[in-house]
């Protein structure tokens, strides 16, 4: 008897002799025989204790981002994680349930989503955010068909550019293939960013979408008014992508800078790294295109005796009522990490946000000013650019090699871009964080120091 | 039933409406320099302040969850038998796993061997599905059920166009989930129903004249959403793959067969598995699910990269092939999710999870041999893990399935699924699940019996449910007419 099956072997015989039935086998007589099968080629069950220890063993031979002074980021950062945040996520209130359906019984949930649409729409610029997407990635391919579809489909040609996370451009590029919408990668200038002008001139009668990522993969400030009217004269909605949600603690929303589309991952406001998921996508707009918006969406209203309530609202763009007409698939999304964010977003405050992006601004400036400082084969690949808290560091040699050199000197010195491509140098993207010490920033030199 | 009286909680942002300079958190003392944003930032792209975000002490945080928390209704607060949800106990173990450190806080562009703990959880969860599921191959990619779709359906597109073929539609029965079709036409198929014969299952007549040329793909729920076995599943499959198309499975209902039937052996070419149902994964009230895809021999060169291999004792991560479809969302999937799975999959092995599939019809069985008569079924053909009634006894007192689920929640229980099957007017969809006890799956259908016993005597009270709840019932329709998403401060 497993402990995670509720009935026993007495329960079983008196629930088959209700049934009128002798055996388990006579529930199963209308499966074909020729697709049974007597078992299955796994090992047998095992008690907690054994579970436990072999996921530690397992866990133990990873290297985490706890373990040395890390610098890791490229569209995956660690911040702070108060621990208020995994107490109220690890509440069955909230973990257990399933998509609020059912308002009367789920107004915990639903007033959560709205909080957290009220945050993330507030921090984009815009008038309305959804519940949540999967992640960056797919919230970018939802943010190229919301545009197809806003312009009524006429416009088949979305320009996106190089500096949006290649690992999204790819996930875009899976999607779009079946759709008949066609992506034209723009290159940036010479300092990393994307010139408005070069955005006019790529921008043709057909096309539907800029999407520009700022801070972008390089970790630079784009600029976004410019951008902004570049896409308005093009006759394209702008849109922008977001991979480093902290970064809104000090910049404005693409929102409030002439942008019709903000989106991207939200990871940073409280979800852990986890090897990459689960993640929080995102996805805000302004009030006049929400049908057209993908995903899920609270809106409040009142109950029978006038008290104010939340529901699920608009569900006629979704498939569950529009079947083949939806506006996506999107059925299950990332609810929790949601609430993750919104636990976050509140304990840490609209005060401690700002504190926390100057603090990750004061520290990237930092560790750029020591490296400037440093004698020797390193250097920044845009000096003069600006950057949040991630910049492109170019080494003596092939930038994976360079990281697994520096990881032997005790420091995780970042993401190499060699194998992402890209029209910008070999180099090492360094992410930093308001948990980047200034010891952890004394290390990070002095292993370049060794490394060089 | 309601333990106390709360039932409203304020907003966060008619919380300290004044600002008084409440702190949530401290953040690490900062230990280097000092900078002014608008000294090295260009000042165009520097955010106005806004006074309307919150700034609240770390216990009005804890109280406001909590509160919100009691709001809800949760799985291990009783019975949850939304049908084709498969709301079963999550357990606390794949909890704790899913927290340890040495998963949690690594990134997923770290050099491959230094995290070789977390490739083997998703090399092993991968040969658990495929060993379970019979199928060649894996990814574990997809976000959710629907991503899982999406992913299976662009594969089963990529290998068509290696062929040379250009089939543009994709039949769906017309019981299907609603993520079927649109996961069609999302992919750029145009999908075509087919009927359902006498039997709820898809008449074969229907399948042969529609099964053409243009034809890429059938997809089918295999048990159907009426809990009921596709029994004629080798010949659907035979006749799918004689003219050229393939077979898509949704694996929402895996948990009615785990152990006792093989995909593999059905024809199928590409099938989904949620985690989030067969494999205990937690709902978290939407998500995050993960919708791993198992594929046939066919299929396996269009997997989508990155992908895990394994040379000798060592992990490896492939991340780029021109056969493959290519990425379906960053990184490697919702990882601290397939960490749970695997933690299920060992925990109940082989014998446990023959077992899980064989209480869940079980009680299914139970529910329905209790409820008939009481309730109508519609389609009286066997079905495995849940059950579909429809509410034309109680109709005919004006009562319909809103009011019975509404009712429900009075008797402290989750209602069934009524949105679907589409065939089933007035649908009540029911699927226990194996983790709980007998006695809860008694007591609701109690419950059930009560209802349709008011349903009879005192309509009204049923009607005007839920009497009990923290709210009544909630006005659907001017939350869409007079659209309000977000909390302004006009208010």
């Amino acid at each position: 008897m497993h402990p995670w099956i509720g009935a026993g072997h007495d329960d079983r015989r008196n629930i088959l002799e209700e049934l009128g039935l002798s055996s388990i086998d006579d529930l199963f007589a209308s499966v074909p025989p020729q697709v049974r099968v007597a078992g299955l080629d796994l090992p047998g069950s095992s008690d907690e204790e054994s579970v436990r220890r072999s996921f530690a063993e397992m866990a133990s031979t990873n290297t985490t981002m706890n373990s040395l002074p890390s610098f890791l980021g490229a569209g995956v950062y660690r911040h702070v994680r108060p621990s208020v945040v995994d107490a109220v996520l690890s509440r069955a209130e909230f973990f257990t349930s399933y998509t609020p359906y059912q308002p009367e019984i789920s107004q915990g949930t639903l007033q959560a989503i709205f909080e957290f649409q009220t945050l993330i729409s507030r921090l984009a610029g815009m008038e309305v955010a959804n519940a949540s997407l999967y992640d960056g990635a797919t919230a970018l391919v939802e943010a190229v068909l919301f545009s197809h579809r806003t312009l009524r489909g006429k416009r088949n040609r979305v320009v996106v550019a190089e500096t949006v996370h290649p690992l999204y451009r790819s996930v875009l590029a899976t999607y779009v293939e079946a759709t008949g919408i066609e992506v034209n990668v723009l290159a940036p200038g010479p300092d990393g960013r994307i010139d408005p002008a070069a955005a006019r001139a790529a921008l043709r009668d057909d096309s539907c979408c800029l999407a520009i990522q700022s801070p972008n993969f390089l970790g630079i400030l784009e600029d976004l008014p410019g951008l902004a009217e570049a896409a308005r004269e093009g006759g394209a909605l702008a849109c922008e992508v977001v991979a480093e949600a902290v970064s809104l603690g000090i910049l404005a929303g693409g929102g409030s800078l002439g942008f019709d589309v903000v989106c991207g991952e939200a990871q940073s406001f409280g979800v852990a790294p986890g090897c990459g998921g689960p993640h929080l996508g995102f996805f805000a707009c302004p009030e006049k295109h929400v049908r057209q918006m993908p995903g899920r969406l609270v809106g409040q209203t009142v109950d029978e005796d006038g008290q104010r309530a939340f529901c699920l609202t608009l569900s006629t763009r979704e498939q569950h009522i529009r079947r083949a007409k939806a506006t996506s698939n999107i059925c299950t999304n990332q609810g929790l990490m949601a609430l993750a964010a919104t636990v976050w977003l509140e304990l840490v405050g609209s005060t401690g946000l700002r504190e926390m992006a100057t603090s990750c601004l004061a520290r990237s400036e930092e560790l750029k000013r020591r490296i400037t400082a440093l004698a020797g084969p390193w250097r920044l690949a845009y000096p003069s650019s600006p950057t949040f808290n991630e910049f492109l560091l170019v080494g003596p040699g092939p930038s994976s090699e360079l990281v697994d050199q520096l990881s032997a000197e005790g420091v995780l010195a970042g993401v190499p871009t060699a194998a992402w491509g890209g029209s910008w140098p070999d180099g090492i993207l360094v992410a930093v964080t308001e948990r980047t010490s200034a010891s952890d920033i004394d290390a990070f030199v002095g292993a370049l120091g060794r490394v060089g | 039933m309601r333990r106390r009286a709360l039932r409203t909680e304020p907003l966060i942002f008619e919380r300290n409406p004044h600002r008084a300079g409440r702190r949530g958190y401290n953040l690490p003392p900062m230990d280097v320099p000092e900078v002014d944003p608008s000294a090295v930032l260009p000042a165009a792209l520097i955010r106005e302040p806004d006074p309307h975000m919150p700034d609240v002490s770390e216990m009005e945080v804890i109280q406001h969850f909590h509160r919100l928390s009691q709001l809800n209704y949760a799985v291990d607060e009783g019975l949850y038998p939304l049908g084709s949800c498969t709301m079963k106990y999550n357990p606390r173990l794949n909890e704790e796993v899913a927290r340890l450190s040495g998963f949690s806080a690594i990134h997923p562009l770290q050099p491959v061997k230094q995290i070789q703990g977390a490739l083997r959880v998703m090399w092993e969860l991968g040969e658990a599905l495929k060993s379970i599921t019979g199928m060649a191959g894996v990814t574990l990619q997809p976000a959710a059920g629907a991503h899982g779709e999406l992913t299976g359906i662009l594969m089963i597109r990529k290998a068509l166009a290696a062929r040379g073929e250009n089939r543009e539609v994709v039949l769906v029965p017309d019981s299907a989930h609603g993520t079927n079709p649109a996961t069609a036409s999302f992919a750029g198929f145009r999908s075509v129903e087919i009927p359902s014969g006498e039997h709820g299952t898809v008449d074969l007549g229907a399948l042969d004249g529609l099964m053409d040329e243009q034809v890429a793909a059938v997809m089918l729920t295999v048990p159907n959403t009426l809990g009921v076995f596709e029994h004629r599943i080798v010949e659907i499959a035979e006749l799918v793959h004689g003219r050229g198309g393939l077979i898509y499975l949704d694996g929402a209902n895996l948990n009615s067969f785990a152990g006792r039937a093989s995909p593999g052996l059905m024809g199928a070419d590409a099938m989904h598995i949620n985690l989030h149902k067969t494999f205990s994964t937690p709902h978290g009230g939407g998500g995050p699910g993960a919708g791993p895809v198992v594929v046939s021999e066919a299929l396996v060169p269009y997997l989508p990269t990155p992908r895990v291999v394994r040379r000798d004792d060592r992990f490896e991560l492939v991340w780029q092939d021109p056969d493959s479809i290519g990425p379906l969302r960053g990184f490697f999937g919702n990882f601290l999710i397939l960490v749970r799975a695997l933690a299920y999959i060992r925990s109940l092995g082989a014998d446990g999870l023959r077992e899980m599939s064989e209480v869940a019809v079980l009680y299914a069985n139970l529910v329905r041999h209790r409820l008939k008569g009481t309730y109508h079924l519609k389609y009286d053909t066997p079905s495995l893990h849940e059950v579909v009634f429809d509410d034309s006894i109680q109709a005919r007192h004006e009562v319909h399935n809103t009011d019975i689920a509404k009712r429900l929640l009075d008797y402290g229980f989750h209602p069934p699924t009524m949105s679907f099957p589409l065939i089933v007017h007035g649908a009540l969809m029911i699927e226990p699940t194996e983790s709980v006890a007998p006695d809860e799956v008694e007591a609701f259908c109690d419950a059930m019996i009560a209802i349709a016993r008011e349903a009879e005597t005192e309509p009204e009270l049923v009607r005007s449910a839920p009497h009990e709840t923290p709210v009544r019932r909630v006005d659907e329709v001017r939350a869409a007419r007079n659209l309000k998403v977000r909390w302004t401060p006009e208010e």
